[in-house]
């Protein structure tokens, strides 16, 4: 038997956080989280060893019953402890191994509660790889739930002063946004009928049989016919499942034909909406973003290298592994609309950067920028800018990460974020102005580092896209403009000009070798992947367009 | 093939050992790491030039990114065009490199300041290597870097920061015009490759050609400082000199020429858009000229009249005249650097000041100096036989073929050139000095290594026009012969030219009548320009730049800082939060209110039960009965 390295991954942090709450090894509370995270990074490397380019399927599958139960003439429910990796995810699960690394690196300025702290960063952790290996929507979902409980505790007991605000909105927030969820997975479940699962109920076939495609059209056909008494029927939450139609019951609400409208929109309609924005207040789009200031701005800030260099990306996650694939006709449908969302987003969010006086802010509202352009790109329906999207979307978790934990610098040193409270730092830090200045140059999408390859095809899929209108990513062309203009306000504000600061007893001593490290890792991976970005569009290539001729 | 490889590789390598080792290295040794580079460049830039056999040769580099059907290869393409850029730009760039490690002696920068100029030199090459669109932005956005970051190299002083920032944003509201330009190539073509791209449309594929050039022209706008993206090569000039000299003088700006001549298959077939860059290029060559003519900043005089002659450059391509545009890029880069450095002399002479009020009768304690830009003066008014009077006339004989009117106002520009470049010469150098007494004490001509540059950028001012002496002087019209294989058939026709006509004449007249006034009025006259506060009229409107930087201000960046004031103060923060704030309150006071339910009385519970059931029992038996 192999190694079951997927769950592995996602159990080395569950373990780690069981020996950080039992509280026995409590001055090594950092050194225990770090090293099960390497471990973790040890697992990935193999994984990347074995990982296969060339096909769109998924690998390193591990799949077992979990959860059976009948609900008499409803049928059955299956929900299944299904695991793989494929081009979609396996970028995001290796930044999410470098970005937790990275993040308990940087967790010195942690005092207080420090088990509890490394606990809660494993939990977080744990949930986040499994949300990027689930295949089952159900499996995803507990995941996704669980996230918010770590996240929760961990901008509430260590944040800043108005960490109650900021974790209760961050938690209505994501509560109102898994309702969503829950909603449309209750009645994917209910609507679509597993083949394979009612094939084994009935005993057309053996587990561990081979079921081809005939025999999956034959199992449809029959439940059509009502050949196969409603008591037998299998529903499961595989996401293979709800992305082929053919599985859905035709008196089913779901179904095309059904006659259901609420509003002017279909079951169908309101059901991939539902996903949309339960998805979407997670990357967050506008208007659903304003829990994600608050939240960077009270967090710690290991805590906001793990919100902008992961956690967000779930919400860009589930769009294109759950809801483009469920709902293609609904999306293309709309495309045209939410293209328009992602370009607000990007002026929107870049709008208010510019009004920011706090620094930490004005990340935040920098990140609803560039996570419009992922919208932008998916709903481009374009290889371009769905490879444009995954692009953005690591690029942005290694650059985020990289300006959140630049934040930090400054923050750890004075306790003050406002912008107009520094100047001419450079002249006092000159390592920490560099890595800045490369930063920002980074993030406000300079050719040579990642940031300009992310925007650049989400542009170009967007403006080429035969489904939405090339304003849109003409507005969205505009963000690059306030991108540049925000970010260098702020480098000269802070690091050029006259020496200022506005306490004068503020002892600012340059980047540590510590602070160095991370922050020099983050600076060139960007460049690494702004000069060779065949490093990501070699893993993404055959799954965008195996998603491509899915939905075409 | 790998020589080819070592011409943008060298400089890069000197960036990287100059920006890795500041400030450790002394700046004798950083200032020979960082020259050599260019040199060896320049080398063997010489060594291909000479060896070119004419075809056009394609390096691959890297398959850059292959997406789905899309392919973006990184390739260098060696032709007749990019060759003689690679000259322009490693020779120049050597020369100011030269000068520099004179003038930048004193400064605690030195070896970062290297770095970034090296930097510089890798960009640009890029710039002009590439063998497509994308690998052109590359180098574009590059060098747009390089020079935010030289421009703002003494950025302890606020308002040379503003300068900087002000570039790079200009420069990328034209960057996005020319991202858009790229999209639609990828759109009509699937390439951005410039082969691949020239044979489709020759072939007669590809629709929507005008908007491509147009888009892709809205670049040039942005780098090559046009209207109405021009403003912020004037307030570049807060760099360090050699940095004018180089980088918004003789190659950066040049860039936008250079991607049209590049692109002249895709301008010939949108002739309206070609027409729309000659009415840009002239209104830009008068405006700058104009506004020239008062200033008393020796830079700002030259920053102006450089928006001025790139202004000459796109005239001559709306005119399709390709090889005298590109002539007159050679020709400026010399003359044009040659007067920023002379200019760089000067101000290192009269311990950095730059108003030329204060200057005067420079010539005996800096002959070289004096001299030399006499020449480079010369040379930008168009004074045969120098440089400038075969370029520029090259420009006017093709204007006066394709459209008269324009023709006629171009001539206006030059008499202004003329005029403001002789003002700025005799102020500067005659008549008596009337700068502070400390100045006084320490003018000297600059050292040997300020000079030297000098002097050779100084001789190519003289003679530069021998590149492409018309056939009517003897000449065999060498860049003609040159450049003919990538322009478009039948652009190569010389122009009759007869020395009795107006044609020739009025540029004459254009260039001496002006300058014997300047020298009259300045020089024999002793006028030297009034102070500030005593300008008035339309001298003041002209000496305050039109106030084009003050509506910018009041049409576009207060605008957005309100926009971006109302949407954080209200939108964000009023309408958004409140209703979320709002749900959250009107749960929490419901649940308050519900609450009170839970009373923990037994009692109370089981009336609650009891009703409820009575409830339940009564829907019921309403549907049984009914």
């Amino acid at each position: 038997m192999t190694l079951p390295i997927l769950s592995l991954i996602i159990c080395i942090p569950l373990l780690a956080a069981l020996v950080l709450a039992s509280g026995k090894l409590k001055g090594y509370a950092q050194q225990i989280s770090l090293g099960a995270s390497l471990i973790q990074i040890g697992l990935l490397i193999k994984l990347a060893l074995g990982y296969q380019t060339s096909t769109a399927t998924f690998q390193w599958v591990e799949q077992h019953d979990w959860i059976h139960f009948s609900l008499g003439s409803l049928g059955q429910f299956v929900a299944k402890y299904h695991l793989g990796i494929d081009g979609l995810s396996f970028g995001l699960i290796i930044l999410t191994g470098i970005i937790s690394s990275i993040a308990i690196w940087n967790s010195d300025s942690i005092k207080e509660k420090t088990s509890s702290y490394f606990a809660l960063i494993m939990l977080l952790n744990a949930s986040l790889m499994g949300c990027f290996l689930a295949k089952d929507f159900l499996l995803f979902y507990l995941f996704f739930e669980f996230m918010l409980l770590p996240m929760y505790f961990l901008i509430g007991i260590w944040g800043g002063p108005r960490k109650e605000y900021a974790s209760i909105k961050f938690f209505i927030y994501t509560l109102a946004g898994s309702l969503f969820i829950l909603l449309a997975l209750l009645a994917l479940g209910t609507s679509y009928i597993d083949p394979y699962e009612t094939a084994l109920a009935i005993d057309f076939i053996q587990p561990g049989q081979a079921f081809s495609a005939e025999n999956a059209q034959m199992i449809q056909t029959a439940i059509a016919n009502g050949e196969i008494a409603s008591d037998k029927w299998v529903h499961s939450f595989d996401a293979a499942v709800f992305a082929d139609l053919k599985n859905c019951y035709y008196k089913s609400i779901l179904h095309p034909d059904s006659a259901w409208v609420l509003g002017n929109l279909s079951a169908r309609e309101w059901a991939f909406w539902l996903l949309f924005i339960g998805f979407g207040i997670k990357l967050p789009i506008v208007p659903f973003h304003t829990w994600l200031p608050d939240a960077h701005v009270e967090a710690p800030t290991p805590v906001s290298v793990l919100l902008a260099g992961v956690l967000l990306k779930i919400g860009a996650y589930g769009w294109l592994r759950f809801t483009l694939p469920f709902f293609p006709k609904e999306a293309l449908e709309f495309s045209n609309i939410l293209s328009g969302i992602g370009a607000i987003s990007i002026i929107y969010g870049a709008f208010n950067a510019l009004a920011m006086t706090d620094l930490k802010k004005l990340v935040a509202y920098s990140s609803i920028s560039h996570m419009g352009f992922v919208l932008l790109g998916i709903a481009s329906f374009t290889a371009e800018g769905w490879q444009g999207a995954i692009f953005q979307l690591i690029s942005h978790g290694v650059l985020s990460s990289l300006l959140f934990l630049l934040v930090g610098v400054i923050y750890d040193r004075t306790h003050d974020r406002s912008i107009q409270n520094y100047s001419g730092l450079a002249q006092i830090m000159p390592a920490y102005t560099f890595i800045t200045g490369l930063a920002f140059f980074a993030s406000l999408g300079l050719p040579g580092f990642s940031g300009f390859i992310g925007e650049f095809f989400s542009l170009m899929g967007s403006f080429n896209s035969q489904h939405s209108s090339a304003i849109w990513a003409i507005l969205g062309g505009l963000g690059i403009i306030l991108g540049a203009g925000y970010f260098l306000w702020t480098f000269q504000k802070m690091f050029l000009g006259k020496q200022y600061l506005k306490n004068s007893e503020w002892l600012l001593s340059d980047l540590t070798r510590k602070e160095k490290l991370s922050l020099y890792f983050l600076g060139i991976s960007s460049l690494l992947l702004g000069i060779f970005p065949s490093i990501i569009f070699n893993l993404t290539d055959n799954w965008v367009s195996h998603l491509i001729n899915q939905l075409f | 093939m790998s020589s080819i490889l070592f011409i943008p590789l060298l400089p890069l390598i000197g960036f990287l050992i100059n920006g890795l080792s500041f400030p450790k290295l002394s700046n004798p040794v950083a200032g020979i790491i960082g020259t050599i580079p260019p040199l060896a460049a320049f080398a063997l830039s010489l060594q291909l030039f000479l060896q070119f056999d004419g075809n056009t040769q394609i390096v691959p580099l890297l398959d850059w990114i292959s997406v789905g059907e899309l392919s973006i290869p990184i390739a260098f393409q060696i032709d007749q065009l990019s060759l003689l850029m690679l000259l322009i730009i490693t020779g120049v760039g050597t020369l100011i490199h030269v000068y520099s490690s004179a003038y930048m002696s004193h400064d605690e920068g030195f070896g970062k300041f290297f770095a970034f100029l090296n930097l510089f030199v890798f960009f640009m090459l890029l710039l002009v290597m590439g063998s497509g669109f994308v690998t052109l932005f590359i180098g574009w956005e590059g060098v747009g870097l390089c020079s935010y970051l030289l421009i703002g190299f003494w950025n302890k002083k606020n308002s040379y920061g503003d300068a900087a920032r002000k570039a790079f944003i200009m420069n990328r509201i034209g960057d996005l015009g020319f991202l858009i330009g790229i999209f639609l190539l990828f759109q009509e073509f699937g390439t951005a490759t410039y082969q691949e791209v020239f044979e489709a449309i020759k072939a007669g594929n590809g629709s929507n050609l005008g908007l491509i050039a147009f888009c892709l022209f809205i670049g040039a706008m942005g780098k090559s400082a046009q209207i109405p993206l021009f403003t912020w090569l004037p307030d570049a000039m807060a760099g360090p000199t050699p940095v004018s000299a180089l980088i918004h003088a003789a190659t950066m700006v040049t860039a936008g020429i250079y991607m049209v001549i590049r692109a002249n298959v895709l301008f010939e077939m949108s002739p309206e858009v070609l027409h729309f860059v000659g009415w840009i290029g002239l209104a830009t060559a008068l405006l700058g000229a104009a506004i020239g003519l008062f200033q008393n900043d020796i830079k700002k005089v030259l920053a102006y009249s450089t928006v001025s002659q790139l202004g000459y450059m796109f005239m001559g391509l709306g005119a399709s005249a390709y090889t005298a545009s590109f002539f007159h890029v050679m020709t400026h880069a010399f003359f044009k650097a040659l007067l920023f450095l002379g200019a760089g002399s000067v101000i290192h002479a009269m311990s950095d000041e730059q108003d030329i009020r204060k200057m005067g009768g420079l010539k005996s304690q800096l002959p070289i100096t004096y001299i030399t830009f006499l020449l480079g003066t010369i040379a930008i008014a168009g004074i045969p036989p120098f440089a400038g009077f075969f370029s520029k006339d090259e420009i006017l004989a093709h204007l006066y073929h394709h459209d008269i009117v324009m023709w006629a106002l171009a001539i206006v520009g030059s008499a202004l050139t003329s005029f403001y470049m002789f003002r700025v010469f005799i102020v500067t150098f005659h008549g008596d000095f009337r700068g502070t007494q400390h100045q006084a004490d320490h003018l000297h001509e600059s050292p040997i290594a300020m000079t030297l540059p000098l002097i050779v950028l100084a001789v190519l001012s003289v003679i530069g026009g021998i590149i492409n002496l018309p056939a009517f002087v003897g000449g065999n019209e060498f860049l003609a012969h040159w450049l003919n294989p990538i322009l478009p058939e039948g652009s190569h026709e010389a122009l009759e030219v007869h020395f009795a006509s107006l044609e020739f004449l009025a540029p004459l007249a254009a260039a001496f009548i002006p300058a014997i006034f300047a020298i009259q009025l300045y020089g024999s006259k002793k006028a030297v320009p009034a102070a500030d506060a005593e300008i008035s009229g339309i001298q003041k409107i002209i000496y305050d730049k039109f106030y084009i930087d003050e509506a910018y201000n009041f049409l576009f960046v207060k605008p957005i800082q309100f926009l971006s004031q109302f949407f954080y103060s209200f939108i964000d923060f009023l309408i958004i939060d409140l209703l979320v704030e709002s749900t959250g309150k009107f749960v929490k006071s419901s649940s308050n209110e519900l609450r009170k339910l839970q009373s923990g009385n037994i009692g109370f519970y089981i009336f609650m039960m009891v009703a409820a059931i009575a409830i339940i029992l009564a829907w019921t038996l309403k549907s049984w009965i009914f």
